[in-house]
């Protein structure tokens, strides 16, 4: 059995719940965007200004972030325990697995950050 | 553990029928979806920045390397986001059986070109 102390909900099925509910929202806001963009008649910097300044759309932007993270936890976590394992790599395996999701948390909580900024124009 | 035991899935050997390739080919787009947030998370804070921002990222992609570099992330999350849809239609028993399965995969690849068609014509 693989060890859950590196998953996201520390159980398989919490994790197949979430990468599916966030490829829900991320698939919902993808297609907004190319909604609004080919059918706002003058898209331009203040039509695109106007939206993101909405409190609806910055929730809206901050559930699709907040999907992204989790949803590529899961999803790196998910590649790496299929690949990086002693039997293809060698005793170092899971250390070098560690260091990569330790990277990967650094990697999202930076997009977690950035992104709050950009929504919030801080 | 046994280091003896026998492993008999080499997968170096196996052809890959198309349900196979669509599926490693989720795989490495989720992978490289990651560097693609990146670039479009800087597209969205420049864009919203100030018009001159917004003006500034039409002039950025106007360089072949950097609509390659735009085409490729979009590319990218047409085909994740088409066969992740597959995924779920086939969560809930839609697609499932060989046939379904091998023609769902055959549509997610004819699906995936043309939107990644689509996304070049809207770069270019
Ligand atoms: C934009 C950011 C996204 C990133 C970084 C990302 C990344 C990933 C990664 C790395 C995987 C693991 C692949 C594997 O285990 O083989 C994955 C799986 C998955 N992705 Fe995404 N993805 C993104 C967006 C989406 C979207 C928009 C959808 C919409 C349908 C989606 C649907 C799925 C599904 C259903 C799975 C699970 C596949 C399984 O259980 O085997 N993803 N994603």
């Amino acid at each position: 059995m693989v060890t859950a102390a590196t998953s996201f909900g520390r159980n398989g099925l919490a994790d197949w719940v979430v990468q599916r509910a966030s490829a829900l929202v991320m698939t919902a806001y993808v297609f907004f965007l190319l909604y609004f963009i080919f059918a706002t008649p003058d898209f331009g910097y203040e039509a695109w200004k106007e939206l993101y300044s909405q409190l609806w759309m910055r929730i809206f932007s901050l559930l699709a972030l907040l999907s992204i993270v989790a949803h590529a936890w899961i999803g790196i976590w998910a590649v790496l325990t299929d690949y990086f394992t002693t039997r293809l790599m060698g005793p170092k395996a899971t250390a070098i697995r560690l260091v990569c999701q330790l990277l990967l948390a650094v990697v999202l909580v930076t997009f977690l950050v950035w992104g709050i900024e950009i929504l919030w124009g801080l | 553990m046994n280091h003896k035991r026998p492993v008999n899935l080499d997968i170096s050997t196996i052809k890959l029928p198309v349900t196979a390739k669509v599926s490693i080919l989720h795989r490495v787009s989720g992978v490289i979806l990651v560097a693609a947030v990146a670039v479009l998370m800087w597209m969205l804070d420049t864009s919203l920045e100030s018009a001159e921002g917004f003006a500034s990222i039409s002039e950025i992609f106007s360089s072949t390397p950097a609509k390659l570099l735009l085409w490729a992330c979009l590319a990218a999350l047409a085909y994740h986001l088409v066969a992740g849809l597959r995924h779920l239609l086939m969560d809930m028993g839609i697609g499932e059986s060989l046939e379904g399965g091998k023609r769902g995969a055959v549509l997610v690849f004819v699906i995936a070109l043309v939107l990644i068609v689509l996304a070049g014509v809207w770069v270019w």
